[in-house]
């Protein structure tokens, strides 16, 4: 039975289930609170961190951290908000391309120095978030990309919905970032690649001695994690339309933060994209119920997104760990009284 | 052989050319260069007064650079310094408008500052967390907690002694922040380079495996780095508050990059086991002085924070890449050795 339910399945359900308690407490708490309206604006809140999530998860995965998405969805979104306000002729699909690219090239830069420099990811995108955050600041020489400069079509991509049942809408991007996660999800359990992470993780030493190109795949997780932070830098133009000089700032905390409390190992080596949209997911919930709830100082969000890591990664040591033994042993008991039962299947034959 | 009989034909040349060429002496190097620039660029630079006030402008990310140090040099990595900067300037300030004295803020700061050191350290040492993760999620904690105190308020009004202790000389030319900063720098260096205890934070950083078969109580040494950590940094943060003579929720945000790249800057190995105190003091040095240039230039601070990122980053890479290239050039070495004696061989 116990083999059958993966410790990493365990904290998805968990984070479920806390979900659905945190519904329910602020549903008692909120009038009017379960509604689609609410889903509307929990699921909307979601798409810029969901999508970065999952690049952040790759890192993660490989035993590194990427600490300068936040910089890299400021500047991508500035670019391309200064591109479509200055030609606003442009294809739908060209500034997307050119968002995804210019992200690309710059996790491309954090992936060079960690991978073949061999520079620690938290030194590296230390300053890489600093760094990128420059580039801004004299790209745009203090002015900011207004939303009456921008065209239409991308104005009114927030607003369209897929499905609306009421007051209840799934708009389209929700949608895109949903199908990031799951293509995401499908490379990390079915592509090579994604399999690789997993080992890269959980013993890099193993990884390199199994002949495994540790330094490209760690390079190709950063270059991933750009373009994803380039994708998301475009969703946040989309959503916010002014774009400031401190366009994302502290994104990349918020971003660590659901990947860490999705149950994604910052150890490396175990993690889903689905555990990391759970965990944006929660966060999200928390920070816009706890601005509806009466009861709570809207400053306390901050307090609680660090106890939440903490606990994460506490709960992640201190239960998972212990799980996870139980569950190698199970499997073992289990290997052990299936061959048992073969041999004696074989013996009365022969 | 070879070497010893070039030392004993001058003993002091190659002492001090190996000194030169040591990661210090490289410092020391880049800051002559700064140093120079700058002064002939702008006059007056050089004046002790001019000099006084750069230092004092980032004297607090100074101070907690020498506390970190510890910590880096014993393998961890502390990223809530910043946030707990500001909860202790934040509570000495919330407190006194609660009506609290401020000598007992300032404590009580202080101790918040030592829990905050000793709840990252529990959680690292004791229960085996990571420290990059606990710390980060102090860093944002920590920074909430503050923004629960003050909200989007900004608090002063302290009392004119507190002010005039941060913002005016104590003895001489000198503000009371540079003369605790020297003091640090003593004790620092003591504790370091010269005392039981430093040897322990090597002997930790280097190999924990060894630490502990040693005898070493692992546990202990890095609860007393991070409360270390908490403690200096609390205190750096009353000094701010006091230099400010205001504060608000988001009081020195943003200052753990500085901070990091003063310790990695100085040579101390962000794997832990190695690194001096001089080195961290030279670079403190450096990276003053070179913020001072930028800004005499016309540098925005945005700009100067991307210079410090990318001083960051080269203080790593840099090391990586000789080593890499050393590594390279004795093999290459070795390859053309053997091949010489192959023939000789046959």
């Amino acid at each position: 039975m116990v083999r059958r339910i993966r410790p990493e399945q365990v904290r998805e359900l968990t984070l479920l289930f806390i979900l659905v308690a945190a519904v329910a407490f602020f549903a008692t708490q909120i009038p009017g609170y379960v509604s689609g309206r609410t889903f509307t604006d929990i699921s909307t809140g979601l798409e810029v961190i969901a999508v970065v999530a999952v690049g952040q998860t790759l890192v993660v995965l490989t035993r590194n951290i990427d600490l300068s998405v936040g910089s890299v969805v400021g500047l991508v979104a500035y670019f391309v908000g200064t591109l479509l306000a200055n030609e606003p002729g442009l294809a739908p699909a060209v500034p997307v391309a050119i968002a995804i690219a210019l992200g690309s090239a710059l996790g491309a830069i954090n992936g060079t120095i960690v991978a073949y420099g061999r520079v620690p990811a938290v030194v590296t995108t230390l300053g890489t978030l600093a760094i990128y955050r420059v580039a801004l600041v004299e790209l745009s020489g203090a002015k900011t990309v207004t939303t009456d400069s921008l065209p239409a079509w991308l104005l009114d991509l927030p607003r369209s919905s897929l499905v609306s049942l009421g007051d209840l809408d799934i708009r389209s991007l929700v949608v895109v970032a949903v199908a990031v996660v799951i293509a995401f999800q499908l490379l990390l359990y079915y592509a090579p690649y994604g399999r690789r992470l997993f080992a890269i993780g959980s013993n890099p030493d193993a990884a390199r001695v199994a002949g495994l190109p540790l330094q490209r795949d760690v390079f190709v997780a950063f270059v991933l994690s750009g373009a994803l932070a380039g994708l998301g830098g475009f969703l946040f133009l989309v959503r916010f339309g002014n774009i400031t000089v401190v366009a994302g700032q502290g994104l990349e905390l918020q971003v660590v933060a659901a990947v860490v409390v999705g149950g994604v190992n910052i150890f490396g080596g175990s993690g889903s994209m689905v555990g990391a949209l759970l965990g944006a997911a929660l966060i999200n919930l928390l920070q816009q119920s706890l601005l509806r709830w009466p009861a709570a100082n809207p400053f306390v969000q901050d307090a609680i997104l660090g106890l939440l890591i903490l606990l994460a990664v506490a709960s992640d040591k201190v239960v998972l760990e212990r799980l996870r033994t139980t569950w190698v042993r199970a499997r073992r008991r289990d290997d052990e009284r299936a061959t048992a039962s073969a041999a004696k299947q074989v013996t009365p034959g022969a | 052989m070879r070497q010893r009989a070039r030392q004993s034909r001058s003993p002091l040349a190659p002492e001090l050319f190996r000194r030169l060429r040591s990661w210090e002496g490289l410092l020391l190097g880049v800051l002559a260069v700064i140093v120079v620039v700058t002064a002939a660029a702008v006059p007056g630079y050089l004046h002790p007064q001019n000099q006084i006030n750069l230092l004092e402008l980032s004297i607090e990310k100074a101070i907690v650079a020498l506390a970190l140090s510890f910590v880096i040099v014993s393998g961890e990595i502390d990223l809530s310094i910043a946030s707990v900067m500001g909860l202790a300037a934040v509570l000495v300030a919330w407190l006194r408008q609660q009506g609290v004295p401020v000598e007992v803020g300032i404590v009580a700061a202080l101790a918040a500052g030592t829990l905050c050191g000793l709840f990252n350290g529990y959680w690292v040492a004791i229960v085996g967390l990571p420290s990059l993760a606990v710390t980060l999620a102090g860093l944002i904690g920590y920074r909430g907690v503050a923004l629960l105190l003050v909200e989007d308020r900004s608090i002063g009004g302290f009392p004119d002694w507190f002010n005039r202790l941060g913002q005016q000389p104590l003895v001489g030319p000198f503000p009371l922040a540079l003369i605790v900063f020297a003091a640090l720098v003593v004790i620092a260096t003591v504790l370091l380079q010269f005392s039981g205890f430093g040897r322990y934070v090597y002997v930790v950083g280097s190999s924990r495996e060894v630490a502990r078969f040693s005898g070493v109580r692992v546990p202990r040494v890095k609860m007393a780095v991070f409360a270390m950590s908490g403690l200096t940094a609390a205190f750096a943060g009353v000094l701010l508050a006091a230099r400010l003579g205001a504060v608000r929720g988001s009081t020195a945000e943003g200052f753990e990059l500085d901070i990091i790249t003063m310790v990695l800057l100085g040579g101390v190995s962000i794997f832990g086991g190695s690194g001096s105190m001089a080195g961290v003091i030279l670079s403190i040095l450096v990276i003053l002085n070179l913020r001072n240039g930028l800004a005499l230039a016309n540098a925005t601070g945005n700009t100067q924070a991307g210079v410090i990122g990318a001083l960051l980053i080269l203080s790593v890479l840099v090391p990586n890449l000789i080593a890499a290239a050393r590594a390279r050039a004795v093999r290459s070495a070795r390859v053309e050795a053997g091949r010489r004696s192959l023939p000789s061989a046959k």
